[in-house]
Parts: structure tokens; C-alpha cells; sequence
């Protein structure tokens, strides 16, 4: 079994009109073994802006911890939150820094840059970067995402629509993986004209197997 | 095999473990403990390699006590799992110890808790856990017997029934465990279950 299988993950994130989501299933094995149902993938570096890490859970937990560490020190140098596209780069780096002895975790990093305009994109363990229009995957069930999103997602979506899209794309790819599942863990972010950023967390009930 | 469980109850963990010591298919002694008392609130229930463990809990409480030497306050549980892992992480590509976690806790406020830590450092705060072929048995009677909140009594009954699986059902089944309990009142061992003694050495 590949070391990015050992926990076994999922992530999707997806862009809509003026908004973003970003979603992950909740299970926590040991190859065979479930341990938890409960487990954090995805992690909030600031308001507008939030990282996925899948594979390995040390490594993903490793990574979150020195990329909080890096944006805390940003944001005490400039007085600011950095840009989505400056800590992709960040991420890409960390990883290739690390080129002969990788972190084995894919992150999936999705943010609102500027003019409230959504940024995904994802990479691999060794920081090369995938910057997409419409939607990125990651994680055990990647293959399954992929084929989901594809026929799923539409371009310009409004957050409902894109809400109902993203967790039904993860419910339906994670129930084909064994790995990943035990439900989903969605998160959209929606930056409208006049109100403040809203944030919307929703857990999904998917099959608990 | 090494047998480590735990579970949180209605302000209390438990942590049990199995009490084998043991090198390929001789049983030097059969009552090491494996539940170490971290200190006067917390439980370090470690499972592995048996250099590694030792070496690595002895270095945790050490350091767990030179942290309250030097503050003046005792660690929280919470800070000690990140602390327990940070180690592990940080020797994982060095020179990685072979030792998985249970660390169960209680702080006042707060109340019970309790964390599963890998040997890869995986952290995860959980309400029940357990490690080696006995969690294979172990997991699956907590899935269906246990429930938030129970009781002392609820609890040692279902700590008993994994015991009693363990020992119906794994090959080379460990006969003796060690139940250690945290509660607001502190860490103590509670109970030893034995189906073998060791027999007494007598002093010359």
C-alpha cells in the first residue's frame, strides 16, 4: 500500500460566482482500520482563505503547522492577510524544500484574492502547482472526484447551487473509495457586494461505512 | 501482542493495557506497566517497541515535570499531546521511535480527555481508542457498548468485556492487564486484572 493511502482522504474545492467551497471527508484510518470519524482536513489560515491537506494525516498535520507559523510571521512583516496566490507559492515552496525526503500530503488551497475573485488550486507533494478555473481534487478518492465534478459543475454557480453540487460530488466519490468517508465536512465562502464575508460550515451524513 | 484502550467517561479516562513483556516467543515477566503516571492528572498509556517506550514516556515525563518546575503550573493534556507529538514528529525522519500513544487527562474546566497519538505522530483527540490486535476486538465492542457520559461502574464493566474478548479471541492473548483511572481527584491505577501470577521471588 502507497504511504498516501495510509490514512486515506478526499478533497474537492470548487469556484462559483464571487464564492468558493471546499470540502473533505471526516475518516481517519490506519489502512484497514478506522480510528476516528471526526477528523479535520481542512484548516483556516485567515477569513478568506483556507488550505486541504490530504495524504499522510502527520505530515498534513506537520504542514498546517509550519504554514500558520509562516502566515503569522506575514502577517506581523506587512500588517496583512497574504494573497491566495502568494501562499500558494509559500506552500509550493515549503514542499520542494523538501525535495529528496517530501512531506507525503497534497494540499488544496482555496481563497478570494482580490476584487472578492476565488482562487483554487492544488499540488503535489513536491510543490508543482495546478491552478484551475473550475474545480481541484485531491486524496484517495481523487479519480472518483474527478469524474464527479467534471459532469457536476457548472460554471458561474450561485453558493446554494454550488453548496449542493460540491457535497454531492464528495458523497458520491467517497462512497466508492474505501478509504475515505464517514461523512463530509463542507466549507463555502461567499463575498457579496455590501455584507461581509460569510462563511457557511456544513457536516454531510453520507453512508457511515 | 500489546494491547492499549482507553476511553472517557463522566469526568474520568481509563486507560488499561496489557502487562506481557515480551521477546519473540518468550514472556520475560508478565506485570510491566505499561500505563505510565505522567503526573498527579495524567496517563501516558504507551504501546511498541519496548526500548523505545520506555525511553521515550521517561523522557516525556521528564520533561512534563521540568515544564511545571520551571512555570509553577502543570501542563494542560492538551499541551502535552502537542507536545508528545511534536516529538515524535520531529524524530520521525530522524531516528523514529516505534512507540503508539494513549494520553488521557484531566484539567480542571475542561474535564476529561483523551488523545491517540500514532507512532507516525497522527494526533486526534478521541473518546475511545486503542492500539495493537487487541483493538481489533476492542474498537468494535466500544463501537456498540459505549455511549458519552458513562459512569465508573458502566465503564469498568466495558473495559472488563474487552479484557474477556481479548482474551477469548486473539491467538496469543496477554492473561494480565492493568486499569489506570484520571479524575479531578488525580491519576491512580484502579484495578489489575490477572488470570496469571507471577510467581514470587524470594529474597535471599
Amino acid at each position: 500500500m502507497s504511504i498516501f493511502e495510509y490514512n486515506g482522504s478526499a478533497l474537492v474545492a470548487m469556484v462559483g460566482k464571487n464564492c468558493f467551497a471546499i470540502a473533505s471527508d471526516r475518516r481517519l484510518g490506519v489502512q484497514l482500520q478506522t480510528v476516528a470519524t471526526d477528523f479535520q482536513r481542512v484548516f483556516k489560515i485567515h477569513d478568506r482563505l483556507y488550505i486541504g491537506l490530504s495524504g499522510l494525516a502527520t505530515d498534513a498535520q506537520t504542514m498546517y503547522q509550519k504554514l500558520v507559523f509562516r502566515h503569522k510571521l506575514y502577517q506581523l512583516r506587512e500588517e496583512r492577510d497574504m494573497k491566495p496566490q502568494t501562499f500558494a507559492s509559500l506552500v509550493s515552496a515549503l514542499l520542494y524544500e523538501k525535495r529528496f525526503g517530501p512531506f507525503f500530503c497534497q494540499p488544496v488551497i482555496a481563497g478570494l484574492g482580490d476584487n472578492d475573485e476565488p482562487f483554487i488550486c492544488t499540488m503535489d507533494c513536491l510543490g508543482a502547482k495546478e491552478l484551475a478555473k473550475d474545480f481541484v481534487v485531491s486524496g484517495t478518492a481523487s479519480e472518483s472526484l474527478y469524474g464527479a465534478c467534471e459532469s457536476m459543475y457548472k460554471p458561474d454557480m450561485e453558493p446554494e447551487e454550488l453548496f449542493e453540487t460540491i457535497s454531492q460530488a464528495l458523497l458520491s466519490s467517497v462512497d466508492r473509495d474505501c478509504l475515505s468517508g464517514w461523512g463530509g465536512y463542507v466549507l463555502l465562502v461567499y463575498a457579496a457586494l455590501l455584507t461581509p464575508t460569510e462563511v457557511q460550515e456544513k457536516i454531510l451524513k453520507g453512508r457511515m461505512d | 501482542m500489546e494491547c492499549v484502550f482507553g476511553l472517557v467517561g463522566k469526568g474520568f479516562a481509563i486507560v488499561a493495557a496489557d502487562t506481557s513483556a515480551v521477546n519473540s516467543i518468550l514472556v520475560h515477566k508478565s506485570n510491566e506497566d505499561k500505563v505510565m503516571v505522567l503526573d498527579s492528572h495524567k496517563l501516558l498509556g504507551a504501546s511498541g517497541e519496548p526500548g523505545d517506550r520506555v525511553q521515550f514516556t521517561e523522557y516525556i515525563q521528564k520533561n512534563v515535570h521540568l515544564y511545571q518546575f520551571r512555570n509553577g503550573i502543570p501542563l494542560t493534556t492538551a499541551a502535552t499531546a502537542n507536545f508528545t507529538r511534536g516529538e515524535l514528529a520531529t524524530a520521525l525522519r530522524k531516528n523514529p521511535y516505534s512507540v503508539n500513544i494513549l494520553l488521557a487527562g484531566y484539567d480542571k474546566g475542561v474535564g476529561p480527555s483523551m488523545y491517540y497519538i500514532d507512532y507516525i505522530a497522527t494526533m486526534h483527540k478521541i473518546e475511545k481508542g486503542a492500539f495493537g490486535y487487541g483493538s481489533y476486538f476492542c474498537l468494535s465492542m466500544m463501537d456498540r457498548l459505549y455511549h458519552p457520559d458513562m459512569s465508573i461502574e458502566e465503564a469498568i464493566e466495558l473495559i472488563d468485556k474487552c479484557i474477556i474478548e481479548i482474551r477469548t479471541r486473539l491467538v496469543v492473548a496477554p492473561p494480565n492487564f492493568v486499569i489506570k483511572i484520571v479524575d479531578e481527584d488525580g491519576a491512580r491505577e484502579y484495578a489489575w486484572r490477572e488470570s496469571i501470577k507471577s510467581p514470587d521471588v524470594s529474597m535471599a
